[in-house]
């Protein structure tokens, strides 16, 4: 799919910490051929794991796989744009915002900008510090802010705690997002489909991910016509344990439609009708309803 | 042996308790070889007796502790302030009064104009006084449907564009669903963009990117003329990318012969770590010279109060606002004040809201029991919103103050009305209370954030008036004494450099403000009537005149 014309960018947020940098290297070590383009805040030595590094120059570094990375210091839009003209242009772009940021400002912001596609806010949170984080006296409010504004979070360092304590971060941080899908992690270790819409439906990297047990996918493909704007609803806002979704139908108006889900959040937009009908869905292997779900098709 | 010249006054306030006014300055090599009566001076030689100030009233050179360069810049695109205002070549511009006034000021900046695709850029638009205008899209659409325009307001916060401008931006559209960017009835943007994200897609179209933000060679010498035509002889730009090329144009125009004015950027603390940037400033300072002061940090903890990303303290807004924004975290804050105490780099803040203070102040104990550092004089800058408690504990702390003077008179109504209520606002900016508690405190105007000039920062810590006349916060009024000090050696002490500059005396750089009315016996609400015939910079005399 990666001949649609848009170029998606997804936002990664959660406070100091939380494993942000440690999630984007997970994901550029098991990029797998997708071309990953990073934008950091902030450039530090421990950005990018040195070892990934092929080069440094301009203040831009590449990555073995024909990922690259770099700062944005403050002009995300220039930044976005510089990557977008690459050649070969990336095929996702991942912005890793500061600990401080309002992941939605970003994403908001993205949807202004005319051939890149907002896949969606993943953020991430450090299940050990998390509940004093939320009270601290100054940041407190920001990141409860970053929690409400996730499509998926990412509870992380879940190897740091009784299982007891996740369970309770977990119930804690539904009520706090209600609309977010909750994926459970340990060294910011996340199937890179969870945080990539590019990578849903592609094949398994060949390195098989330690969570790859945790998900499950489940292909629908509809043998007819279907209400394409109704699937996506209900898809986004039922209980089929889904984390994202994203595939093609044919519209009951005929149209060929492209629907994208993540977490709660859905989008249907219109397609080249070259695309064959088949909407890959990922879920969490214990919460996911195959059955329910293939009733959709 | 150097000439010596001796200046004649009609009276030098030197700030110097211990001869607080004389009649003659001998200038030696650029620096202050003595002050006194002419026959103190003789003393030291054979002299020149020059008669120029002789009929003028000459005060150290003004120091203007928070500025940014931008403000040369910006003089090339068209003023659309409320006020009267002078630019770097001494024409007053009238302000725009009204919405039409404004439009009618573009109109003719826009025939004048000869390739159609150049945008036609505007700046220091304020609404607030033409009775909260909305500006549109349409109504810049009068001045052109082909040209893109951009007009920034005073604050930097918002940009109002015309239709050709969102279209560029690819805003031209129905659908937007953006919290920065309220959309018509007609379901396109209204044309007024919110904040950098608002502005990001369009500001490039209409010549405000980031890169307005570093000075230009033509920027940083109108820059200098308007430090002349305000009698600052040293004056900061506080927060640069610093970025190599533009260091390079800073070290080359202050190198300059006949360049009036000492430059001191400070570094901000944004898009690197604390150690990159400490280490980056540390390489910097190598490169200072005596006219470009490299080698300070400018960290950024909140936003601005008038745009409600300020944070504030319990009870928050007047207005019920949400509270603000935080730039910096905590942890990256006590990470660059722990390196940059450890290798004596001088860090200045940005607090607006009490919250952002509090913050600051909490993190800096800790870093100084960490690294022990006498004398470090980080400074909180603007600080607008801090209570006498938290003066007390910045006096403990050893830090100095640069209080937003100027800001007090431009938006102090807003304030009351609007965004803190009346008991905050009076006591925002807290000039008696900072001195009575002996913190190091300065004025300033974060030109172009409103204008240049200490003899008006001065008259708006003395007056504490607002723009509609009312005077807020009596107590926190400071004497003409006090202001004066603080425009000369306050600054200059927050800048490390008050051993140099700041006062008249013996061994000091030769930097003199030429006044041609002595403001010590003008009342305190005649000050903006002082006129400023020029400034004297390392013992280079500039008049106005000359510019």
């Amino acid at each position: 799919m990666s001949d649609l014309d848009y170029l998606p960018v997804t936002v990664i947020g959660g406070y100091l910490g939380a494993g942000k940098t440690t999630l984007v290297n997970y994901l550029l070590r098991n990029a797998n051929g997708l071309r990953l383009a990073v934008l950091v805040n902030e450039f530090g030595e421990l950005a990018i794991d040195k070892d990934l590094i092929e080069t440094e120059e301009d203040g831009l570094i590449s990555i073995s796989g024909g990922c690259v990375c770099c700062s944005f210091g403050g002009d995300l839009i220039a930044a976005l744009e510089n990557l977008s003209q690459m050649q070969p242009r990336p095929d996702h772009i991942l912005i890793e915002s500061s600990g401080v940021a309002k992941p939605s400002a970003i994403f908001d912001s993205i949807t202004l900008l005319k051939g890149f596609a907002a896949d969606g806010v993943v953020v991430l949170v450090d299940t050990e510090t998390i509940r004093e984080n939320a009270n601290d006296k100054y940041m407190g409010d920001t990141i409860l802010a970053q929690i409400t504004q996730a499509d998926i979070l990412l509870l992380n360092k879940c190897d740091l705690v009784d299982p007891q304590y996740i369970s309770e971060n977990a119930n804690w941080l539904t009520r706090q997002n209600p609309k977010a899908r909750l994926v459970k992690t340990k060294h910011s270790v996340a199937a890179p489909e969870v945080v990539l819409e590019s990578f849903l439906g592609r094949k398994k990297t060949t390195e098989p991910h330690q969570l790859a047990d945790q998900m499950a996918s489940v292909n629908l493909i509809p043998t007819t016509s279907l209400d394409a704007t109704n699937l996506a609803r209900t898809l986004a806002e039922g209980e089929f344990g889904l984390v994202r979704a994203k595939g093609f139908v044919t519209d009951i108006s005929g149209d060929k439609m492209l629907i994208q889900i993540v977490g709660r959040r859905w989008a249907v937009t219109t397609a080249d009708p070259k695309f064959k009908d088949g909407v890959v869905c990922l879920g969490l292997k214990d919460q996911m309803k195959p059955i329910d779900l293939k009733s959709l098709a | 042996m150097n000439p010596i010249t001796i200046y004649a006054a009609k009276k030098i306030i030197t700030m110097n308790p211990n001869q607080t006014t004389a009649s003659h300055v001998a200038v030696q090599e650029g620096r202050i070889l003595g002050v006194g009566s002419l026959e103190d001076l003789a003393g030291w030689g054979d002299y020149k007796l020059d008669q120029t100030f002789a009929e003028k009233i000459l005060l150290p050179g003004f120091v203007e502790g928070h500025a940014h360069t931008m403000e040369g810049t910006l003089w090339r695109y068209v003023y659309c302030g409320y006020f009267d205002r002078m630019d770097p070549n001494g024409e007053v511009w009238e302000g725009a009064n009204s919405l039409d006034a404004m439009l009618t000021r573009l109109k003719q900046a826009e025939t004048k104009m000869t390739n159609p695709e150049t945008p036609l850029s505007g700046w220091a638009l304020d609404p607030i006084y033409m009775g909260n205008t909305r500006v549109s899209r349409q109504d810049l659409d009068k001045v052109s449907k082909t040209r893109p325009i951009g007009v920034l307001h005073a604050s930097g916060h918002i940009l109002n564009v015309n239709s050709k401008a969102l279209e560029l931006g690819g805003l031209l559209k129905n659908g937007i669903n953006h919290p920065n960017i309220p959309l018509g009835e007609d379901g396109y943007p209204t044309g007024e963009l919110f904040g950098p994200e608002g502005m990001a897609p369009v500001g490039h179209h209409v010549g405000f990117d980031r890169a307005l933000s570093d000075s230009d060679e033509q920027g940083l010498r109108d820059f200098a003329k308007l430090c002349v035509r305000t009698g600052v002889t040293t004056i900061t730009d506080l927060a640069s990318r610093l970025e190599d090329d533009c260091v390079e144009a800073m070290l080359k125009v202050t190198s300059e012969n006949n360049y009036p004015a000492r430059i001191v950027p400070l570094q901000v603390f944004l898009g690197a770590t604390a150690k990159d940037t400490v280490e980056k400033v540390k390489r910097l300072k190598k490169l200072a010279t005596d006219r470009l002061r490299l080698g300070r940090i400018k960290a950024i903890a909140d936003g601005s109060i008038q745009g409600f990303s300020a944070r504030l303290r319990w009870p928050g807004y007047y207005n019920g606002a949400p509270n603000g924004l935080w730039y910096t975290a905590p942890e990256q804050l006590a990470e660059l004040y722990r390196l940059a105490l450890a290798d004596g780099v001088q860090v200045h803040t940005h607090t607006n809201g009490d919250e952002a203070t509090e913050m600051v102040l909490d993190v800096l104990g800790p870093a100084l029991k960490e690294v022990a550092s006498p004398d470090h004089r980080f400074t909180l800058q603007h600080c607008q919103l801090a209570d006498t408690g938290q003066f007390r504990r910045m006096k403990k702390l050893g830090m100095c103050v640069n209080l937003f003077a100027n800001h007090h008179f431009f938006w102090g109504d807003e304030h009351y009305r609007l965004t803190v209520g009346p008991e905050r606002a009076m006591r925002m900016n807290a000039c008696r209370t900072a001195l009575d508690l002996g913190v190091p405190m300065a004025i300033h105007s974060d030109a172009p954030v409103t204008p240049l000039g200490p003899l008006f920062t001065a008259w708006c810590a003395i007056n504490r008036k607002t723009v509609s006349g009312r005077t807020q916060g009596e107590h926190e009024k400071i004497s003409v004494d006090e202001a004066l000090y603080a425009i000369t050696l306050g600054a200059a002490y927050t800048l490390h450099m008050d051993t140099e500059i700041g006062s008249i005396e013996v061994g000091k750089k030769a930097d003199f403000a030429v006044l041609e009315q002595d403001p010590t016996k003008a009342s305190g609400d005649e000050f903006n009537a002082i006129k400023v015939w020029g400034t004297v910079s390392g013992g280079r005399v500039f008049p106005v005149a000359d510019l």
